[in-house]
């Protein structure tokens, strides 16, 4: 076959071209919805929202900051996904790898990389339980991964508060409401810099987690397309019986994959918490970030490689929003951010029109 | 115009990515005629009727109804024309009773209430008239595929359609059931209704038929009058070139046991009793076995409990001298079990998977195609570029086309590849010719003989009877899990299994076996 492919065939142009323009529908409906709560200043926050990211080198320091622990969300719920998993317990294996993290900082006073292997293990460990009920006993991974994130974020509080030398007040400071800050407790702890922070004007937020996240990503990738792991996992979740048909262990695969999924969680919440420039709080409710991960995953249609830009997507507009405040405040930023969001994963349906008009186009240029 | 012509549908052209489905086709339809709609699989028979129904937009040319010009741009318009289609794969929702899924889309309300009981009066009043037995409180999950069947017929009739299309119903019914709806057919003309009727099975075709209109590779053929034509002309039309319709085997030289099942009992799925009950027989070396039998006799459940799709809960399998009764479906497969699966979705192909990855499904952890846990792309792109070759899949887009694009008998080709040549020593196959054109049939029919002759054991599970006596080197007849009887096929004929087949007679002699 060496006829040259039409564009509605170029099934990657059309998936990137349909999630720019729900993009910029979101966006749209974005300003729209900023015109009705504030006319007067809904011009200024859109151009917060756009420009911040782009405004200083170190507010984009701060898109990168956040992007990592996105991204890394973003691909343990799509690699679960291609295995035919909805991984919605990302937050609680998020939770985990950072608790494992900063024991590993703060308690045992480990470098950085060796924290960072320790929160891939708390989130390996925390996967491992749904993949476990589900391949044993067939219960709903969704099921248990919601129990599991509740049960992360109440047991890390309450061993977190319970060992106090976790805590801030123990390195010097007042509150015992957090952990210590790093800077204080292990400097060893922080992710290096690699530079970055002279390249981006000083940024206290940047450092080299971005980068090994978009390496953890095209490993991802790798292991997907090319390994005959991703094929036999990629092969349960599209067809169940016939991997089991091929002799494909479909219960391996589904801890495996779990594991994974579990892992990648955790490292992200290593590299938010191990940066340190925040600390962790003890709070009554379940941390955002991995929740967050799933559109990250559906804007990319859970592939590894769009993952790395829709969280820097998600990221960059996240950041804009903080920078709306307080002209607006954090609830009408939070929805508007969420709108932008949802309508990106419209990528499917518009999609499926480009398609269509494209082909359309065609047969009529055949026609004349 | 001189004919009274219901539904034209004038140079229609429709394209998909790679490949023209359909190219200038034409085909009228007559009022009041049974016209069938004859082509290979992939031969644009399913998308040339999804034009008409409005679920595909022709590129080029024009439909009319009654000599009018009409747009069909979905299936309401098509509906709202008097046009209703029975879909190659049912289009119902399971976890509603028959009568939700007859009035589906069309429901009546009283004060945003559904108004059911004259829905049930019109449904039983038309299931009487035409003899379509269902039982409207039953879930479609729990009925059988020709009762399904019957519901996808009485959709059409509670529309009030007087156009109705049939796409290939009687690929998944059985001898009774395929007797039943050609009468019914003959019912719904007589009533003026017109019918358009896509088969594979020529027998059909000259049993019902007015007309006969033949595709292939998506061009127009031609259409016949069925009382000026034959067999073989219309299989000459469609596959281009003359078919054998029965062949001369070699004899049959059994030799080693490859293949012993002993006693063996398998648990059902859908019900608490044991769907094999205690079954023993052998396959040897050079010898095609056929289980013949009704459906739902027992014969998937046999098939699940010697592959490994399902666990035996008494007795043994052996391959080759080996005891694999609990052996993983991997072990089995690795010491030269290959299985042609009864339900090509299901089980046969990952349908979201390319071709190329489905040709290696089975075969994608051997060295020939992986290296330290990658994927040889280059090896699995040669390997099924060579099958493609070699068994005729035909496909839009080669190794990269997506299995779910595949036409139906492309997919059970490419099947056929990947199992024949893992070289197996055992082939089970499960009504291999299920849906599919005479020429495809032909090619698999002298597969299978050529796996024979190359020495291999083949265990064959058929509805067929033709098939049964034209294949066979051993016929043991299925009845109610247990075998019933043991036959040579040319010491029988189709009669007297029949009489098996439905367990009005039965040979316990049957049990020892003839001797090979
Ligand atoms: N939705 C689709 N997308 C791409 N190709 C298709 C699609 N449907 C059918 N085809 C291709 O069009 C051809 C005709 O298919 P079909 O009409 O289903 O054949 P038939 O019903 O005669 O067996 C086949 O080669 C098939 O692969
Ligand atoms: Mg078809």
């Amino acid at each position: 076959m060496n006829k040259k492919k039409s564009l509605a065939e170029n099934a990657k142009f059309v998936s990137i071209l349909a999630s720019l323009i729900s993009i910029l529908v979101g966006l749209l409906l974005g300003f729209i919805l900023l015109l009705i709560l504030k006319p007067s200043d809904a011009l200024g926050g859109m151009q917060a929202m756009l420009g911040t990211g782009f405004s200083s080198l170190d507010k984009f320091g701060k898109v990168m900051y956040q992007a990592a622990p996105l991204m890394l969300c973003g691909l343990s719920v799509g690699f679960a996904f291609k295995t035919g998993l909805f991984n919605i317990g990302a937050s609680g294996q998020y939770t985990m790898g950072a608790f494992f993290a900063l024991i590993g900082a703060i308690v045992l006073q480990l470098p950085w990389w060796a924290c960072l292997l320790l929160s891939l293990l708390g989130g390996a460990i925390w996967g491992v339980f749904p993949g476990l009920f589900k391949a044993l006993f067939n219960v709903n991974e969704v099921i248990t991964s919601i129990m599991f994130n509740w049960i992360a974020m109440f047991l890390v509080n309450l061993l977190i508060a319970n060992i106090p030398v976790m805590l801030a007040s123990a390195w010097g400071a007042s509150n015992s409401d957090r952990t210590a800050a790093l800077a204080s407790a292990n400097p060893g702890a922080i992710i290096p810099k690699g530079g970055l922070d002279a390249v981006f004007g000083n940024s206290s937020w940047v450092n080299i987690s971005v980068f090994i996240t978009i390496v953890v990503a095209v490993i991802m990738w790798f292991v997907l397309e090319k390994t005959t792991f991703g094929y036999e996992l990629k092969a349960c979740g599209l067809n169940k019986d016939a991997s089991a048909y091929a002799g494909i262990n479909a219960k391996r695969n589904i801890v495996t994959s779990m594991i994974i999924a579990g892992a990648l969680s955790g490292l992200g919440g290593g590299t938010y918490y191990l940066a340190g420039t925040i600390q962790y709080v003890l709070e009554k409710s379940i941390l955002g970030m991995g929740f967050n991960g799933i559109p990250v995953a559906l804007l990319a249609s859970s592939n590894p490689i769009g993952t790395i830009f829709s969280a820097l997507f998600i990221s960059y507009i996240q950041v804009g929003g903080a920078a709306m405040q307080p002209s607006f405040s954090s609830e009408s930023t939070n929805i508007i951010i969420s709108v932008i969001i949802y309508l990106a994963a419209f990528a499917l349906l518009i999609r499926g029109s480009i398609q269509k008009l494209l082909s359309r186009k065609k047969a009529k240029e055949a026609e004349s | 115009m001189s004919e009274d012509y219901i539904i034209e549908m004038l140079h229609i052209t429709k394209e998909f990515p790679g490949i023209k489905a359909n190219d200038d086709i034409t085909l009228q339809l007559r009022r009041g005629e049974i016209h069938a709609l004859l082509g290979e699989n992939g031969a644009g028979k399913s998308t040339l009727m999804s034009v008409l129904f409005g679920l595909y937009q022709a590129e080029k040319g024009i439909i009319k109804k009654d000599g009018q010009e009409v747009q069909i741009k979905d299936p309401n318009d098509a509906n709202r024309l008097g046009i209703g289609m029975v879909h190659q794969h049912f289009k119902l929702v399971e976890c509603f009773t028959v009568l939700d899924n007859i009035i589906l889309g069309v429901e009546d309300t009283k004060h945003g209430f559904l108004e059911k009981e004259a829905a049930r009066k019109k449904v039983m009043a038309l299931s009487e008239k035409y003899g379509l037995r269902v039982d409207p409180d039953a879930y479609v999950s729990d009925i059988s595929v020709g009762m399904q069947q019957r519901v996808e017929i009485l959709k059409m009739l509670y529309r009030d359609n007087e156009i109705l299309i049939f796409d290939e119903p009687t690929a998944v019914l059985t001898p009774q059931e395929i007797d039943e709806l050609m009468e019914i057919m003959r019912g719904f003309k007589k009533e003026g209704k017109s019918i358009l009727f896509i088969t594979h099975k020529l027998a059909e075709i000259m049993a019902v038929a007015d007309r006969c209109t033949v595709l292939r590779k998506g061009r127009y053929m031609g259409t016949k009058d069925i009382a000026g034509t034959t067999k073989e002309e219309l299989s000459r039309m469609m596959v281009g070139r003359d078919v054998q319709f029965s062949f001369e085997k070699k004899e049959c030289k059994p030799g080693e046991t490859l293949l012993s099942v002993k006693d063996l009992v398998v648990p059902s799925k859908v019900h608490k009793n044991n769907a094999v009950k205690g079954v023993s027989f052998d396959v040897h070396a050079g010898e095609i076995v056929c289980v013949a039998g009704i459906e739902g006799n027992g014969q998937s459940e046999l098939v699940f409990g010697i592959t490994g799709l399902e666990k035996a809960s008494a007795g043994s399998i052996r391959l080759c001298g080996k005891d694999i009764t609990n052996a993983s479906i991997r072990v089995r497969s690795r010491d030269g079990m290959a299985h042609i699966p009864e339900d090509r979705h299901k089980y046969g192909l990952v349908l979201d998977y390319s071709l190329e990855q489905n040709l290696v499904l089975q075969r994608y952890w051997q060295p020939e195609f992986e290296e330290h846990g990658v994927i040889k792309a280059e090896a699995v792109r040669k390997y099924s570029e060579g099958l493609i070759d070699k068994y005729d899949i035909r496909s839009g887009q080669g190794p990269l086309t997506p299995a779910r694009a595949m036409s139906g008998g492309n997919q059970q080709k490419a099947i056929i590849a990947r199992e024949i040549d893992r070289n197996p020593s055992i082939l089970v196959a499960v009504q291999p010719t299920r849906g599919l054109d005479v020429g495809a049939i032909e090619f698999i029919h002298h597969s299978l003989v050529g796996e024979r002759d190359a020495g291999k054991g083949v265990l064959l599970i058929s509805l067929e009877l033709d098939e049964v006596m034209n294949l066979s080197d051993r016929i043991l007849v299925m009845y109610e899990g247990e075998i019933v009887g043991e036959f040579r096929p040319k010491d029988t004929d189709v009669q007297e299994l029949g009489l098996y087949m439905s367990g009005a007679k039965r040979n316990t002699a049957g049990k020892e076996g003839i001797a090979v």
